[in-house]
């Protein structure tokens, strides 16, 4: 007798539940998902806005409706947890050494939420909010 | 001086023989044990003292030499370096995931060596120097920009832990290429056009979709997933230069 | 049998047989080289050596000096000329390194840098902070990689070797995955087997280094040389074994004793130096014999720590800091934190001497050849007298390299003018391999475990071959390793399967180390005096008279093998006192 290597399969649509990691994983790409339909749905306003007052004055009640204050929450959700992975991924992606150190990782994320507030404060304002 | 505290641990091992077994099976193992011994002491005692046809591999027993990298309770580790306190319960012990196993806990790791050698990691330098010229002169920032990454003992755990390998084999795979990027990132080398050729493709750095798996469980602290996402940056950067600047040569 | 014609065959894939395989490639392209490796490369116990390697490159420092504390720090027993050849040599291999990438720690300007080892009188150890053994290997196997002409045979356990016409023409060899046995046809035979420190039961070497590679040789003929010098390094941990390295002395960690006595003043290492401020070539820089030793005389007069784990002295670190200790020590803390649970910016750790490295194995020449022709070694398992009776810590790395490379270089020598093998004679000698695995493999008398004469050997080599050795102890030794060789004609093989049948390879590792027991033992009564890391309760002092040569163990099948001597070859340093006192010059 000699070798027969065994393989054995990932299964192609149950792995995530192998490990909490890799579920973690899976939610952070399935907040594409939100992020693509809300895209979507900023197309359609578009389309609601060229199409006439009437027509955005439908999209804008449309809007305030229940369920789509409830996808609006689940969209901020889904888009404020991929951010939140992404900027984290900013220290792996964009260390910076200063002579033999490397500053530490979490500055380097924070000063990315820290331009992200200031953003979102400025389009917020340009918004008339404030 | 107070004895050390012993304990009976019982371990499940996945067990092969490709000439007797059509398929693996679990195979229940009771052995008494101290309590500051790893999974490879168990593994040993049960070896020498219970079932001699228990086969797995082994040497250095202080996380170096990479041998004896296995699936512990499912995670990828060194069973030298997994230690028997941090488990209650029964040991489930298999051979490390997505290689495969040529038997009991031993897998084959061709693929592996393989993908190792097409990263080319060695130092390409733009032109020989003699031996008697001295020393490549190598600040100690220099040295330090890519010492992280110089320390990956191949140990493969990060394969077994990446998922995008276990689903697409031609993955080049966290270890080797964050090999390439240590090389890329040497003061002495000029190397790094001729590693793109395997490192910005689909089967390199594209095909990682950062899990962070592989970060998570290395035990030499290498971080390979900071490495392949530099490498993406990079590689992104040349396709800019190359597609979208007049002139640019990536 | 599945039969390899090939150039030049290397057996082992660590330091020395990768720097071998490279030499060969880099010298003549069109040969074919089979690396032939019970592990794969990375796996080799080159990646172990953590403190560095040591070469002359500083300009305060000098071939002389480097010359002198290997020559003294081998107690007079190290071959001069092979000295002379290694001092010159080990800066180039170690800036050969420096070109394929080895992660050297550097200094300010970007040159290398150096730090102090024990024994040494200049600082001249190169070092990859404490992982050096571990990027020479990679670097190696790394650098390796690109030479097509070296095809590597990865888990391959090499068995015995093919001699025809008195000349070594190749090596028989289990595949391991398949349980296919191969024979190896080559003009050269390289061994780099690396050490037996498994024949003891506290070591600090992987479970990989049970001597194959010396008992091959051995058994075809080629004599062991100064195999009773076994090196003790005094500082492992107490329970795994695992090395803490010089370097943790070098860069300023004390040993104390239980009343926080830096004892190794008491033991002609003093006066006492400052603490922090460690001195060349005395106190916790004396050579590893003496300090081993210290330790002993603590033992006995109980001076030493008890602890859960024995009896142990401990090593002081913690007024090094967490900064120079996290960028020079850095394994290091993270082995004694892992294993030990200490941490050693804190705490103290203690430490006990542990089985280290074999000065002694293959005998071979300055040309890395043995006696048999075609058949040249280098690293641990050979024995060029470089490490005379007493290895200096940071030699031994570079000794891979510069005698890797010789022992390429000279079987290129060899392949030029040697015949081309016989392969109806090789096969016949192939087959009295396959006779005896197949004797194995069918055997049904067998009564011995495995495991028990393994347990029996690494006992009587503990209790009786230990820092401190006499005549009687010695005596039981040889005996009882006799005895046990014998007994393992009826080992039992429980495990007949063919792929990767480790109960298989323990039984032969086992042979191997049973062999290269009886060497030590053997040596070890016939030398009576002290030298070294040879030291004899009952002959006290060093004995140039009658012992200032070589001991060469013959292999005598089943009996006790014949011992014979071989002069030291003294060029320009005749014997003389090892001062290691703060007062020597």
């Amino acid at each position: 007798m000699s070798r027969r290597p065994l393989i054995r399969e990932v299964p192609p649509t149950s792995w995530y539940f192998r490990q909490p990691r890799y579920l973690r994983y899976m939610s952070r790409e399935i907040t594409s998902i939100f992020i693509g339909a809300y895209c979507v749905l900023l197309v359609v306003g578009l389309q609601r806005l060229a199409a006439g007052p009437a027509a955005w004055e439908g999209f804008l009640a449309a809007l305030k409706s229940p369920a789509s204050i409830v996808f609006q929450f689940l969209c901020l959700v889904a888009a404020v947890y991929h951010a939140a992975t992404w900027f984290n991924a900013t220290q792996k992606a964009m260390p910076i050494q200063i002579g033999e150190d490397f500053v530490p990782g979490n500055l380097i994320s924070g000063a990315h939420y820290a331009a992200w507030a200031v953003l979102s404060f400025g389009v917020l304002f340009l918004a008339g909010v404030f | 001086m107070t004895p050390l505290k012993e304990r009976l641990v019982q371990l499940e091992v996945l067990r092969y023989n490709p000439d007797t077994d059509t398929e693996a099976h679990f195979q229940r193992y009771e052995v008494m044990c101290q309590e500051e011994w790893v999974v490879l002491d168990a593994l040993n005692k049960i070896k020498a003292d219970i079932d001699p046809t228990l086969n797995y591999r082994w040497s250095c027993h202080m996380a170096v030499c990479g041998s004896c990298g296995m699936m512990i309770n499912g995670e990828p580790k060194l069973s030298c370096h997994a230690f028997l306190r941090s488990y209650e319960g029964v040991i489930r012990v298999e051979p490390l995931a997505h290689f495969p196993v040529e038997r009991d806990l031993v897998t084959a790791p061709d693929d592996f060596m393989e993908k190792l050698k097409r990263v080319k990691p060695y130092v390409i330098p733009k032109e020989k120097k003699p031996i008697s010229e001295g020393e490549y002169k190598q600040t100690p920032a220099q040295l330090m920009k890519f010492r992280q990454y110089s320390m990956c003992i191949n140990c493969m755990l990060c394969y077994a832990a990446c998922p995008q390998y276990g689903l697409t084999p031609h993955f080049i795979g966290p270890a080797a290429l964050t090999l390439a990027h240590r090389y890329n990132l040497d003061s002495r080398d000029e190397g790094r056009k001729e590693r793109q050729e395997v490192v910005a493709t689909h089967e390199g750095v594209w095909e990682c979709t950062f899990v962070g798996a592989c970060s998570e469980v290395c035990p030499a602290h290498v971080d390979p997933a900071s490495a392949l996402q530099q490498m993406k940056i990079t590689s992104s950067v040349d396709w800019i230069v190359e597609h979208l600047i007049p002139g640019g040569k990536s | 049998m599945r039969s390899i014609s090939t150039d030049v065959v290397i057996i082992g894939a660590g330091g020395a047989g990768l720097r071998a395989a490279i030499a060969l490639a880099e010298t003549d392209p069109k040969l074919r080289i089979a690396l032939v490796s019970k592990v794969y490369p990375m796996r080799s116990h080159t990646c172990a050596a953590e403190g560095g390697a040591a070469g002359v490159i500083k300009p305060d420092d000098s071939f002389d000096l480097h010359f002198d504390d290997t020559v003294g720090g081998g107690d007079w027993l190290s071959d001069q000329d092979c000295v002379e050849y290694f001092i010159h040599e080990a800066p180039k291999e170690l800036l050969q390194l420096e070109h394929w990438g080895c992660p050297w720690n550097r200094e300010a300007d970007g040159s290398v840098a150096v730090r102090p080892f024990g024994g040494m009188k200049k600082k001249r150890t190169w070092f990859a902070a404490d992982k050096s053994g571990f990027h020479i290997l990679h670097t190696l196997f790394q650098t390796s990689l690109q030479f097509p002409s070296i095809t590597r045979h990865d888990e391959f356990y090499a068995l015995d070797l093919l001699v025809d016409d008195g000349r070594c023409q190749g090596v028989t060899a289990l595949e391991m995955r398949s349980g296919e046995l191969c024979q190896f046809h080559a003009k050269a035979v390289i061994i780099a087997g690396g050490g037996a420190g498994r024949m003891f039961p506290f070591s600090t070497n992987g479970a990989i280094k049970t001597g194959d590679g010396m008992a091959m040789a051995y058994r075809a003929g080629a004599p062991l040389k100064d195999m009773e010098f076994v090196q003790y390094h005094p500082t492992g941990l107490p329970n795994t074994g695992s090395l803490l390295t010089e370097a943790c002395r070098g860069e300023g960690g004390i040993l104390v004793n239980k009343h926080g006595r830096r004892y190794l003043q008491d033991y002609g290492m003093g006066p006492e130096t400052p603490v922090g401020q460690p001195q060349l070539k005395t106190m916790e820089l004396g050579p590893r014999d003496r300090v081993s030793q210290a330790y002993w005389h603590e033992l006995q007069k109980g001076n030493t720590v008890t602890t859960q784990w024995g009896e142990c002295v401990l090593l002081d670190m913690r007024h090094l800091g967490e900064k120079k200790i996290n960028e020079r020590l850095p394994l290091v803390r993270e082995l004694a934190e892992a294993y030990l649970g200490v941490d050693i910016v804190k705490d103290a750790v203690p430490i006990r001497p542990v089985v280290h490295y074999m000065m002694g194995g293959i005998s071979t020449n300055t040309k890395a050849a043995t006696p048999l022709p075609g058949l040249f070694a280098a690293g641990e398992c050979a024995c060029v007298s470089l490490n005379g009776a007493n290895r200096l810590g940071s030699n031994s790395l570079v000794e891979l390299l510069v005698f890797g490379r010789r022992a390429a270089l000279s079987a290129i020598e060899h392949v030029q003018s040697a015949p081309a093998p016989n392969a109806t004679a090789l096969n016949a000698c192939a087959e009295q391999t396959r006779s005896r695995i197949d004797e194995l493999m069918t055997r049904t008398d067998g009564i011995e475990s495995m495991s028990g004469l393994r347990r029996e050997m690494m006992d009587t080599m503990e209790k009786n071959v230990g820092i401190y050795r006499t005549e009687e102890g010695l005596q039981e030794g040889v005996n009882k390793i006799h005895e046990l060789r014998q007994r393992y004609r009826r080992v039992k093989l429980t495990d007949k399967s063919s792929v990767f049948n480790t109960d298989l390879f323990q039984v032969l590792e086992l042979g191997s180390m049973l062999d290269c027991a009886e060497a030590v033992t053997v040596g070890a009564l016939a030398r009576k005096e002290s030298r070294g890391a040879h030291q004899r309760l009952d002959y006290v002092e060093r004995d140039d008279k009658n012992f200032l040569c070589h001991t060469m163990v013959y292999h005598q099948g089943l009996d006790v093998p014949r011992v014979d001597y071989l002069d030291v070859v003294i060029t320009k340093s005749p014997p003389g006192v090892r001062d290691y006192s703060g007062d020597h010059k």
